[in-house]
């Protein structure tokens, strides 16, 4: 019988012919990420297996990227810890200051995660690099420092469902709209301990970033995964940056699926996620007179380049409403001098907006934008916990690029439409 | 390993903001974090909850981010084990290997009030409501994953087991 992307790349990194659904594995790993909260934890858990290197200086990746740069003094110790022994270990792939961005944004851009990969990320949203067709998971500190002594980690096989989508995207529709309307249609425990795989022949139309937005969000489905089968467009995307070998796996036409789940998304109209979990989805049309305090446009899942031309499109010639506080987050050094070059400054700061540096930042109430008690934000972000971006009697709205710039113009939850922008 | 306890009763989908905050994981001394444990969702936990009172929650608990925080402050607030309809995946992981038990039961959560004693037994998966006398079964807690917990999690496990070596 035939397996699924995610069983062939699980086989193959433990050695094995073939696994199934359930399969308790013991597989290589080719990348583990650290950021400035969870590195340090595991730094303190490898220190204790009594191993004094990492098994591979060219695979663990630290980034400080959440309360960087030093967002307090505590923070600084935390960046100040990891930054001593990333030097120690002399590791290939560290980040910090000018160089560091949010790492899922970062990691690929920069060609560490390739297709084919197993990754492990002490991070949630480390399930971003199935865009590209990796197997990539989030796991604890502890995990993390697993494997940074061996290079291994056990695995249960996860079983995999399948989405399939079809049909033609509205104008202003994109890879955030599927995934919120999938967590929609699914639960926040829809996709719990299984992989998600995105297919269909509208995924064949969707960009490398929305790809990656998709993907990022399978954690908010309670999934293990989510993945792609890499195409001419991850091709395009990692022959210039990959600097070792990789593969593209893809599912056998008769492996098995825990279930199959058909979409058609001409429907569907842009998304937004109200308080307090990204399933309590509503199409534009449906969410009535909102004001908004701050908009925030950035983050892991929308914080890449065509987010940023996605907003500067609709911010064209406005401002944002008196009061609204308009936050942009470029992900990355590289998304962040793309945007200076190519004129998105000069569209942002006439709007009236407050373009930060590269950093997690309020995403996770981190700072650069935290709410007070009772206001409300619309954001890009991936979640919209209870307190998750500041006061825990504050909210966040969860949408596309285009509904947070459109909403920052109106002062309210409102869609490009509401402004009479062109698609 | 059998704990007993009174039961701290939460909704579905407590995710790891509403364990532990992110403001507060600029550090990650566990005393610390204990102090702010399930702040957000209860805030009379932080006061009120005692040693070895038992957490009992609804599906998905632990959903959210990957932070081992979360299962850290639990531990280091004292509660010696959660019970809840389902977990969410990077939790289990990170509770087990933290060295904090926890069960799987829905039968459990349903039949279990706030402030009820509660037994629970790791080798069996015996869950039993001593204020009703209410019995419940969950998958029991394999020997090697009940040593991870005596040893105080995974690293400590390892550790013990290089000393052997
Ligand atoms: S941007 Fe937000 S979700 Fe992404 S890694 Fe940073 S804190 Fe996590």
């Amino acid at each position: 019988m035939g397996m699924t992307i995610t069983e062939k790349i699980l086989a193959a990194h433990a050695g094995k012919e073939a696994v199934r659904p359930g399969d308790l594995i013991d597989a290589r790993v080719d990348v583990a990420l650290g950021n400035d909260i969870t590195a340090p934890i595991a730094i303190e858990q490898f220190r204790k297996t009594g191993r004094k290197t990492v098994f591979d200086k060219n695979k663990v990746v630290l980034v400080a990227d959440h309360f960087a740069p030093n967002k307090d003094i505590k923070s600084a110790q935390q960046c100040a810890f990891m930054r001593r022994f990333a030097r120690e270990q002399d590791l290939t792939h560290y980040f910090e200051g000018g160089n560091a961005g949010i790492e899922h944004v970062l990691l690929p851009e920069q060609g560490i995660v390739l297709p084919g990969d197993l990754v492990i990320g002490a991070d949630s949203h480390t399930c971003t690099y199935g865009g590209l067709g990796a197997f990539a998971t989030g796991v604890g500190s502890t995990d993390l420092a697993a494997v940074m002594a061996t290079g291994r980690l056990w695995f249960k096989v996860p079983e995999t469902v399948k989405f399939v989508y079809s049909g033609t995207r509205r104008p202003w529709v994109d890879g955030k709209d599927l995934i919120l309307y999938t967590i929609g249609r699914i639960g926040v425990d829809g996709a719990l301990y299984q992989a998600m795989e995105f297919t269909g022949e509208t995924v064949d139309t969707l960009s490398m970033d929305e790809r990656f937005t998709m993907a990022n969000m399978a954690i908010e489905a309670g999934a293990k995964n989510g993945i792609f089968i890499p195409d001419g467009v991850v091709e395009t995307y990692v022959h210039q940056r990959a600097e070792r070998p990789y593969r593209f796996y893809e599912s056998d036409p008769d492996a098995s699926y825990k279930d199959i789940v058909e979409i058609d998304v001409s429907g569907i109209e842009p998304q937004v996620a109200f308080p307090h979990l990204p399933e309590n989805v509503r199409g534009i049309r449906d969410v009535g007179k909102i004001p908004i305090d701050q908009a925030v446009i950035g983050s892991c899942t929308n914080g890449r380049f065509s987010d940023l031309a996605t907003a500067a499109k609709v911010l064209k010639g406005k401002k944002a409403a008196p009061g609204v506080r308009l936050i942009i987050i470029p992900a990355t050094p590289a998304v962040y001098k793309q945007a200076l070059t190519e004129g998105l400054f000069d569209v942002f700061l006439d709007a009236g907006a407050v373009i930060s540096p590269p950093t997690c930042g309020p995403c996770l109430g981190g700072y650069m934008g935290i709410l007070a008690e009772g206001e409300r934000a619309v954001a890009t972000t991936n979640r919209n916990f209870v307190g998750r971006m500041g006061h825990r009697k504050s909210e966040v709205y969860l949408s596309n690029p285009a509904v947070a710039a459109a909403s920052a113009v109106l002062g309210r939850l409102a869609g490009p439409d509401d402004l009479g922008v062109l698609y | 390993m059998r704990f007993e306890g009174r039961a701290w009763k939460f909704g579905a989908n407590v995710d790891t903001d509403a364990i532990i905050p992110a403001r507060y994981l600029n550090e990650s001394d566990p005393e610390a974090l204990a102090a702010h444990c399930m702040e957000d969702e209860d805030s009379r936990f932080v006061f009120d909850a005692r040693p070895g009172d038992i957490i009992v929650a609804g599906t998905n608990f632990g959903c959210g981010s990957s932070r081992e925080h979360a299962p850290i402050a639990i531990k280091a607030r004292g509660i010696p084990c959660v019970i809840a309809s389902s977990f969410a995946r990077i939790f289990y992981r990170n509770a087990f290997n933290m060295g904090l038990p926890i069960l799987e039961s829905s039968d459990a959560v349903a039949g279990v009030s706030e402030g009820d004693t509660v037994e629970a037994d790791l080798s069996s998966g015996r869950i039993t409501n001593l204020t009703t006398g209410a019995v419940f079964s969950s998958k029991p807690i394999p020997p090697f994953m009940q040593r991870i917990i005596q040893d105080g999690g995974l690293m400590g496990h390892i550790a013990k087991a290089k000393e052997k070596e």
